[in-house]
């Protein structure tokens, strides 16, 4: 049985005055036990509001969640606030993207790291400062002792980040929500960070959900893709699979528009026309149509369905056949 | 095309750190450029990456004197650019014009497009008479890939990848030399980066444009770039052109970028060499003696580069590196070695020039 189980996860936002929006728009998907999967799309995918649905994290008020999200078989969306504080930091961990504002100004690194272990496994102060020491060691901070007193300003922002990552990991959660947590940080730092989860994830076991824009740190990290454009997921698959033959035109492009440090020199690089934000609602037909270079008729009357095709879930009426080039650009 | 067209000596930039309230005493200096030497020929694009803080858009900003360089000079088309004074330098500044990084705090809210464009013709007194500039804003739109209905709205009526083209057209309408564009992509998504890149590109060969590209994502630079400068702490560490450096960097330091750049192709990723920098970027008020890579280098060796500061020699034609064992390394006559990695401070990291301790009050002061 999968370890969690995403089914139809829809997030509404309402405000007085303005037309309903829908962030998220019926996401499934599954994590096994120790599995990696990557969660990729552009600012506005419903990425990050997937992530926050699973946590609980959203605003009571004002933000309406749908669905079902089963770990380990509960219903995380049914339970109440004091059952998913329990289980928040201890069966599930989630480190964010900007550490300086997730972590506590004014509490030095240590409280940070132990409050969880007491919270979550009723350790004394003093066992907690111990068991604190050792994650900060584990997760590569140099000497963990002087850092334990230290305040987040006092830290670099790969050092904030590996912080983060210790809390996340201090009750051994079985899944860890990572929300583009290199994003802020160098590519040397980032390779750094990526290579501590990748083995921690290893070591601990634990699944781990990854949410980024970034293609290349999916490439690298994940067992399996899904690729989300306006709230739904387009197309699904195992990374090999996936980037070796896209077959939804946006993951298509995606693919196309990123400048490569492999490329040969003089290749030229095949832009998705317009932005993301012209999008046509998915009840219309498929929001991807109007930047769409392989878009029919039928694409923005009638909703796509997703279909299972060899392992692959996809969700287009006319997909890219393995092997073409990307479209011309069409002037926008 | 090899005509110099910009030629940078040993530009430095120090930002004074102040401490004190009553007394703005000088407690200590950033050294966000030091020494950088860099030629750039007329029509070719030069790309400058590096990690943030090691003073790439500093060294941007200070050519074109929006930071006043601490040293150095910048000789501009045979002309001394830094010497200009007044009149001559805002005349000189049409042929110099900047893209900034991010499109919608560098455009003014309040103006319409139109007025957006029209601002620097005026200024250069370009503007001559109301259908000549119309017909010039119009072709301006039309060369960034706007409509020219785009001319009575303002800049939050667009998208980001149309701002930024706004912010392109601003640059193009004064029939500039030279365009220093400080991370033109990276806060645009990644469907739209690839327009504004291709943008970019066309109007180089449309207008013959010589272009600096300052950032920090390399993919892009050696997308963009004929030539690339790869910086470290306020310095050029390796200056090659865009195919040599990917095909055979050779500073310890531009290897480690390469390789921490993740690519979307699985395949590649699994079967990559990932050479990894320990520790964090040292602080540019308090820069490591010597080779300032050396305190993060797996090739450092004993002698030499924690005392004397190498200098970019030519090791090939074209090819630039300031590294005491490039060859060595090359050779693999060096071999990588483990690194621990060395504590950084953030904030109180500051060497001072004089001492911290100031007068306890103003009599203290006034009355030594």
């Amino acid at each position: 049985m999968a370890l969690l189980e995403v089914r139809d996860l829809t997030v509404v936002f309402q405000r007085r005055g303005e037309e309903p929006f829908r962030a998220v728009d019926g996401v499934s998907f599954d994590v096994e036990p120790g599995q990696t999967v990557g969660l990729v799309g552009e600012s506005g995918c419903g990425k990050s509001v997937t992530s926050l649905a699973i946590m609980g994290l959203l605003p009571k008020r004002g933000a309406k969640v749908t669905g079902t999200v089963k770990y380990d078989g509960t219903d995380l969306l049914k339970l109440s606030d004091k059952e998913m504080r329990d289980r928040r930091g201890r069966d599930l961990g989630m480190v964010f993207q900007d550490p300086l504002s997730s972590l506590n100004p004014v509490v030095p690194i240590g409280l940070q790291v132990t409050e969880v272990l007491e919270r979550h496994r009723g350790m004394p102060r003093k066992e907690a400062m111990i068991e604190a020491k050792d994650l900060l060691d584990k997760v590569g901070i140099p000497d963990p002792n002087r850092r334990l007193k230290e305040y987040p300003h006092q830290l670099s922002g790969g050092m904030r980040q590996r912080a983060l990552i210790a809390i996340a990991l201090a009750c051994r959660p079985k899944l860890l929500i990572a929300d583009e947590p290199t994003t802020a940080l160098d590519v040397t730092i980032q390779a750094q960070i990526l290579t501590l989860m990748k083995e921690l994830v290893q070591d601990l076991g634990t699944a781990l959900v990854m949410i980024t824009h970034d293609l290349g740190v999916v490439a690298g990290l994940c067992d399996e893709v899904n690729v989300l454009y306006g709230g739904k997921v387009v197309e699904k698959a195992m990374r090999h699979k996936l980037f070796a033959e896209p077959r939804h035109p946006y993951t298509h492009g995606l693919l196309a528009s990123i400048p490569r440090l492999d490329a040969a020199p003089g290749e030229k690089l095949t832009p998705i026309k317009g932005s993301v934000a012209d999008n046509i609602p998915w009840a219309q037909g498929c929001a991807f149509a109007p930047r769409c270079p392989n878009a029919l008729d039928v694409c923005v009357q009638v909703t796509p369905a997703e279909e299972d095709q060899l392992g692959r879930l996809l969700r287009c009426h006319n997909p890219v056949v393995p092997g073409t080039p990307a479209a011309e650009e069409v002037p926008v | 095309m090899s005509e110099t067209l910009v030629s940078v000596q040993d530009m430095k930039v120090h930002f004074p750190i102040r401490r004190g309230v009553f007394f703005d005493r000088t407690v200590g200096h950033v050294y966000a450029v030091d020494g950088v030497d860099l030629e750039i020929k007329r029509g070719e694009t030069y790309g400058l990456v590096g990690e943030s803080g090691c003073g790439k858009s500093t060294l941007g900003r200070a050519m074109l004197r929006l930071n006043e360089p601490t040293a150095g000079k910048m000789i501009f088309d045979g002309q001394d650019f830094s010497a200009l004074k007044g009149e001559d330098l805002r005349k000189m500044r049409r042929r110099i014009q900047m893209v900034f990084q991010d499109p919608l705090s560098s455009l003014d809210p309040r103006q319409s497009v139109e007025s957006i464009l029209i601002e620097g013709l005026r200024a250069h007194d370009l503007d001559k008479g109301k259908e000549e500039t119309g017909k010039r804003l119009r072709e301006l739109l039309s060369a960034v890939g706007l409509p020219s209905t785009a001319l009575r709205k303002y800049p939050h009526e667009f998208s980001g990848g149309q701002r930024q083209r706004i912010g392109i057209a601003r640059a193009l309408a004064l029939n500039p030399d030279l365009i220093v564009a400080d991370e033109p992509v990276s806060a645009l998504d990644v469907s739209v980066q690839a327009q504004v890149v291709n943008l970019l590109e066309e109007l180089q060969e449309q207008f013959g444009l010589t272009y600096l590209v300052i950032a920090h994502d390399l993919a892009v630079v050696k997308h963009i770039s004929d030539r690339v400068g790869v910086m470290y702490l306020g310095g050029l560490v390796e200056e090659a052109t865009a195919e040599d450096l990917y095909a055979e960097p050779l500073h310890p330091y531009t290897r480690a970028l390469l390789s921490a750049i993740p690519v979307p192709d699985p395949v590649v990723e699994d079967r990559r060499e990932r050479i990894l920098l320990a520790g964090d970027l040292p602080s540019p008020a308090n820069p490591p003696s010597g080779c300032r890579f050396h305190t993060r280098c797996p090739w450092r060796q004993a002698t030499r580069c924690d005392t004397e500061r190498p200098v970019l020699r030519e090791l090939k034609p074209g090819h630039k590196v300031a590294c005491h064992y490039a060859e060595q390394i090359q050779s693999g006559e060096i071999q990588p070695h483990e690194v621990k990695p060395i504590l950084v401070e953030e904030g109180d990291d500051i060497t001072p020039d004089v001492p911290l301790v100031g007068p306890a009050s103003v009599t203290e002061a006034l009355n030594p």
